[in-house]
């Protein structure tokens, strides 16, 4: 391609005084000022989350405070970008929720790989992880963005279960239909 | 020789398609040959059949004859013979080939038999999935998802039973769900003979358990937990661990006895899992023994040796193959090399070239312990016939090391290099030790190695590839599982150091050494590592036939000659 040079017009006097431009800004300046704020004071407002947010995943408890993942493994499986690690364990024979008898040992997310795609919520057959509205992720050192078990239970908190299958297994088995 | 028969084959036709099989062969495995899957649970290839799960419902007919004459009907639509369907299904594996037969596995009645049996064994099956750890391998599983109805109609209340039982120290048994198809107990039967396994109760009642009183405690139990089809036969060990479809497969062999079960090992980014029996009809079956798969764990064991050590401080590699090379030079013409039947052929043969280098004489420990008919046999070894066969030891080794102990007495042995063998508990003394410089290369820290001067740690048997020769003179090969300790080194690169650090050169790799094995040892001329086949290679016995080996009869083998008597 040619290359074709162009004349650069030469500023008038009153652009090389700038005092045209610069007023033109301020009244763009003093103009907002009278009207109302459209942003947002973030950290100290935040906005509303709509409904199917996909946030940091978490696990949550049933009403009945026990623990509803079972250490499946399928969202480890399924999980895209390698994020979920489990340690899965065995619940002890004469622990009030026996009849589970598996819980994770430890469940880590590595918030530095998570991409929020929200499959291992999709895949959860107990229904134990659920991406929530929390989107705010920070911290100092790779360590800290791993979600431990502990910190995945304190963001997820509990949520409605409207199955209460492994109950309902208890309540047949003390029922009595064992034979 | 003389061959074996030719079995009588007849042709049979499986959804149209004409195949020639055996008389008598299983419906099931001849449909497996032209490639038609008839799902089943309670028939297994090496076990009895017993029919009771009838998930391998098919149609069946024979060509149609005259009843007076004999004579074949024709069907005047096709112009072929007619067949004469049986109106009702029979069970695909009690159903033998015999000629003519036909079967169709693909028709309505078929489908409908399917979702039926299937519906039936899932009425009291519980929703377990995401907590058991058979599901990734689970028979009902698979054949809901493919024969299944994909639906329920039961809204009744699901039978409750006992969900943790122990059958044994390392079976677990879920009774809600069990099938009922005995394979366990016909393996305990037939292949354990430890009888102690069967059903009680009627119909929803019916509950494995065990005899009054006795366990399921034998040696082979675990593989009640291979066969089970569903997940009420778990391992104890293996137990809430890790689900299978995470788990990589590599073959491997059972390095506990000369049977040299084949095995598989499952792993998981360099953590071993669990080991499985790898199916080998001229070996193992589809069976191992519960004490082999526990080996696994020696790779991880607190006594792992994982740095280099000369005399007792923390050393380097090349360091120490100096100076083991210094101890070789000071030590001259008085150096043994006790070998091990735990190494594999190419590590033996690299010991022998190291014994030549260093005109040492070659000791071999022998580990004998008492065979149980089946898949441990008497010689503890894995691979003494390689020993034989590379040509490290000429005769088979005495049950303890007294020659080398005279030869140490009389001052003629100065320097031992012990592969992976304890020399206290092969009968060396602690004086005796006390006037040598050992040179230890091994995986498993012992007395021998606290004793050495120099420690060259190796990796199991896990962790590296090569073969063995087993009982019946097969040589079997074995793949790296995991990548090796931190600290430790390939067997043979670390003798090849050994060896070069006397001046000679051997190639450290498996696929240029075994062209020198194939050029040097007469027995493995045809061979190569990549192309031994994944069931082994007989090799030729003929010039180690006479000797008198300790094994006795195990499945599948039957010794030439009287076996030894037991000397330790």
């Amino acid at each position: 391609m040619a290359i074709i040079p162009l004349e650069r017009k030469p500023l008038s006097l009153a652009e090389r005084t700038y005092l045209p431009a610069i007023l033109s800004g301020l009244k763009t300046t003093f103009a907002r000022l009278l009207r109302p704020i459209e942003t947002m004071e973030y950290p100290e407002q935040r906005p509303a989350i709509p409904p199917g947010y996909r946030g940091v995943p978490t696990l949550v408890k049933d009403p009945n405070g026990r623990e509803k993942c079972v250490s499946c493994q399928l969202c480890e499986f399924v999980c895209p970008p390698k994020a979920i690690r489990i340690t899965p364990g065995e619940i002890p024979a004469d622990a009030p929720t026996a009849q589970v008898e598996k819980a994770p040992q430890a469940f880590d997310i590595d918030m530095l790989r998570c991409i929020y795609c929200g499959l291992c919520q999709e895949v959860c057959p107990e229904e134990a992880i659920f991406l929530q509205n929390q989107y705010s992720m920070s911290g100092y050192t790779r360590a800290e963005m791993v979600n431990h078990k502990d910190r995945l239970y304190e963001l997820g908190g509990t949520l409605p279960d409207p199955h209460l299958k492994w109950d309902k297994k208890k309540a047949a088995a003390e029922h009595g239909n064992t034979h | 020789m003389i061959a074996p028969a030719k079995p009588e084959l007849v042709t049979v036709n499986i959804d149209g398609k004409e195949i020639a099989v055996p008389k008598g062969m299983n419906v099931i495995e001849a449909a497996r040959q032209v490639g038609v899957d008839v799902p089943h649970y309670c028939y297994h290839p090496k076990l009895t059949i017993v029919g009771n799960c009838r998930m391998c419902l098919i149609e069946m007919g024979m060509p149609a004859v005259d009843p007076a004459t004999k004579a074949p009907v024709m069907d005047p639509a096709t112009g072929k013979q007619k067949i004469n369907w049986i109106p009702r299904p029979q069970i695909g594996c009690a159903t033998n080939a015999s000629a003519g037969l036909h079967i169709r596995t693909q028709t309505p009645q078929v489908k409908d038999c399917r979702e039926g049996v299937m519906e039936f064994l899932l009425i009291n099956h519980p929703l377990d999935c995401p907590i058991c750890d058979q599901a990734g391998e689970c028979k009902l599983q698979e054949q809901s998802t493919g024969y299944g109805r994909g639906y329920s109609r039961f809204i009744e209340q699901k039978n409750v039973k006992p969900k943790r039982t122990l059958l044994g120290p390392r079976v677990m048994l879920d009774d809600e769900r069990c099938i009922l198809c005995s394979r366990c107990i016909r393996f305990a039967k037939e292949i354990a003979k430890d009888d102690v396994l069967g059903f009680i109760d009627r119909g929803s009642y019916s509950t494995l358990t065990c005899y009054p009183g006795k366990k399921l405690e034998n040696n082979y139990s675990l593989n009640t937990v291979d066969i089970c089809p569903v997940g009420a036969l778990t391992s104890t060990d293996f137990r809430f661990k890790m689900r299978v479809w995470f788990l990589k497969q590599t073959n491997s062999i059972d390095p506990e006895s000369s049977v040299g079960a084949n095995t598989v090992a499952w792993s998981r980014e360099g953590v071993i899992y669990r080991l499985t029996p790898r199916r080998n009809d001229e070996v193992n079956d589809t069976w191992m023994a519960d004490s082999g798969r526990v080996l696994y764990k020696a790779v991880t064991a607190a006594d792992r040796l994982t740095a280099v050590k000369v005399n007792g401080a923390d050393s380097a590699l090349d360091i120490a193959v100096h100076a083991a090379g210094e101890l070789f030079k000071s030590a001259a013409g008085a150096v043994a090399i006790v070998g091990s039947g735990r190494s594999s052929v190419e590590e033996q043969f690299l010991t022998k070239k190291l014994a030549t280098a260093l005109s040492a004489s070659t000791h071999l420990v022998s580990r004998v312990g008492p065979g149980d008919k089946i898949l441990v046999s008497a010689d503890r070894n894995p691979n003494v016939r390689g020993a034989l066969v590379t040509g490290l030891i000429p005769a088979l080794p005495a049950a303890q090391l007294t020659a080398l102990g005279a030869a140490i007495d009389a001052g003629k042995v100065k320097t031992i290099i012990s592969v992976g063998e304890d020399l206290f508990a092969a009968g060396l003394n602690a004086t005796q030790l006390a006037k040598v410089a050992v040179v230890y290369l091994g995986t498993q820290a012992n007395a021998t190695s606290e004793a050495a001067k120099v420690v060259l740690p190796t990796l199991t048997v896990f962790e590296k590839s090569g073969t063995f020769v087993n009982q019946q003179f097969r040589l079997q090969k074995f793949l790296k599982v995991v990548p090796g300790a931190s600290g430790a080194t390939d067997d043979l690169v670390v003798l090849a150091k050994l060896v070069a650090a006397t001046g000679g050169t051997v190639p450290s790799d498996l696929n240029p050494l075994w062209k020198v094995l194939a050029a040097e040892v007469p027995a493995l001329g045809p061979v190569t590592f990549a192309n031994l086949p994944e069931t082994g290679l007989l090799l030729d016995a003929t010039p180690w036939a006479a000797l008198p080996f300790v094994e006795g009869e195990t499945l599948h083998f039957k010794p030439a000659a009287q076996p030894a008597a037991v000397t330790a």
